[in-house]
């Protein structure tokens, strides 16, 4: 009987080994050779050749046909020193039918010796593994759509009704950055509703009370707090550099300042209305689908449109449409699912029902019908009646 | 089949939905505001178009994008009457 050792440079020398030397300069080249990383997960993940792709040796057989699916197609293995790959190449010719398979002489170890680049991939840590899990089940997120939410920024208008429960699950699901937009206190009327804040804060500026309670689920999420109210001086400087808007506003004005800033942004926006015991979501998605304009061009009379405030408002009803933008949320940084989108959905509580309504791109929409270039200072938040609206509301 | 949004529900007695008669988005509309006087300027103008704040869906349809009040109606149809609402708070 053999010993390992013979076994290895027996197959050697039935196979083709190639230098390092030989694959860097086919990836120089950009010769199409597909390079295959044999070694351990653990091993891959410390350091790999550049756009190396991952097969461990003991998977080869069930896994390498979905690395390398074209078995004319020149493949070339690797591992740490060139004893696995050897292996690894003899099987893909022996046995798998591989036309045109070489294996690395030395390795990723000589491969550094001779000063080559090498990708080191983002990962996470064990914590994060462990905190994450339930995400990385599901292949819709996994660790790619993780690492999105970790990377991404996300703001909060208002840490209100709406504004409370898309803190906190978006800072268990790992939003690696929250900017919160509230200049209000809060007060024991809002605990009905607003779960983000607690007994004890009462008094608190809700940006500092939604930090604490963000912190208590996720320390690792980054929160930007901005404790002022959004206005057309400062609106467009305050989104800048997020990836998708929450809006939980709670006024008409507003409503449509955050729009045309948005759209000339182009940061699509996820916005809920509640009143009483039925809400209202849609995603605005800046020249992918309709604006809140092209929805509601001009807002109600004053009285025609109160606000949760004056008229009241089951409190868990901004629970469930929080959430639902929460979704919303995270389907459009991981790319998961279909976006609301071009369709306007009706919750209603004490019937029970959702409805939905397809909502159009108004092609004459005084907003985003036009390059976002041209949208003027002046004309943002402005609305036909807009100061009578103002003054009548009060 | 007329659905009516919460903020006008006062005005039609407090009902959800309401039944009304006619052919087009435009009758039916009009039928409802004479069986329920305060919804008229609510929903119409004073030159008697759609107020520009009241958006009306034909089912799932706006009818904006279908023929506006002449749009026809048929007996399974419903009408959903939506205007805008800001609440967040």
């Amino acid at each position: 009987m053999a010993s390992g050792t013979d076994l290895i440079r027996r197959i050697k020398e039935q196979i083709e080994e190639v230098d390092p030397k030989e694959v860097h300069d086919l990836q120089e080249n950009g010769n199409g050779a597909v390079i295959v990383d044999v070694r351990e997960q653990h091993e891959f993940e410390e350091s790999h050749l550049p756009g190396a792709r991952h097969v461990p040796r003991g998977h080869l057989e069930s896994r390498i046909e979905g690395s390398a699916p074209d078995k004319s197609e020149r493949v070339i293995l690797y591992c740490a020193s060139g004893n696995r790959s050897a292996l690894a190449a003899h099987t893909m010719q022996e046995l798998l039918g591989y036309e045109d398979v070489a294996s690395m002489r030395g390795g990723i170890t000589l491969w550094k010796d001779r000063g080559y680049d090498v990708e080191v991939p983002r990962t996470l840590t064990a914590e994060q593994r462990e905190r994450y899990s339930r995400h990385l089940l599901i292949p819709e997120i996994g660790l790619e759509g993780q690492m999105k939410l970790l990377d991404a920024r996300v703001l909060l208008l208002g840490a209100g009704g709406l504004g409370s429960p898309a803190a906190l699950y978006l800072a268990a699901a790992g939003v690696g950055t929250i900017g919160i937009v509230d200049n209000d206190v809060v007060d024991l009327s809002n605990l009905q509703r607003q779960v983000a804040h607690s007994n004890d804060r009462i008094g608190v500026p809700k940006v500092d009370s939604a930090e604490t309670a963000i912190h208590e689920i996720n320390p690792d999420v980054k929160v930007e707090k901005h404790g002022i109210r959004l206005d057309a001086s400062n609106v467009m400087e305050i989104i800048d550099g997020y990836d998708v808007i929450v809006d939980g506003l709670d006024n008409f004005p507003t409503r449509y300042l955050l729009n045309d800033a948005s759209v000339r942004k182009q940061i699509p926006v996820v916005s809920a209305s509640i009143l009483g015991f039925e809400g209202q979501l849609s995603v605005f998605h800046p020249y992918e689908g309709p604006c809140y304009r092209c929805l509601y061009p001009t807002p109600p009379p004053a009285d025609l449109a109160p606000s949760c405030g004056a008229a009241g408002v089951l409190g868990v009803l901004p629970g469930v449409m929080g959430l639902l933008q929460s979704v919303e949320v995270i389907k459009l940084v991981t790319g998961a699912g279909e976006p609301l989108a071009g369709r306007l959905l009706l919750y209603d509580a004490l019937g029970t029902t959702f409805t939905e309504l397809k909502v159009r791109r108004d092609p004459d929409c005084p907003i985003c019908s036009r390059d976002p270039a041209e949208i003027s200072d002046e004309e943002m938040g402005v609305f036909p009646d807009y100061e009578a609206f103002c003054a009548g509301a009060g | 089949m007329v659905k009516i949004p919460p903020v006008l529900r006062s005005s039609v007695g407090g009902a959800k939905e309401v039944e009304a008669a006619g052919g087009s988005v435009g009758e039916v509309l009009r039928s409802l505001a004479a069986r329920h006087p305060a919804t008229e300027s609510q929903l119409f103008s004073e030159d008697g178009d759609l107020n520009r704040y009241v958006n009306v869906y034909l089912n799932d349809e706006d009818v904006r994008v279908l023929e506006g009040l002449d749009t026809e109606v048929g007996a399974g149809d419903t009408i959903v009457i939506l205007p805008a609402m800001a609440g967040g708070r």
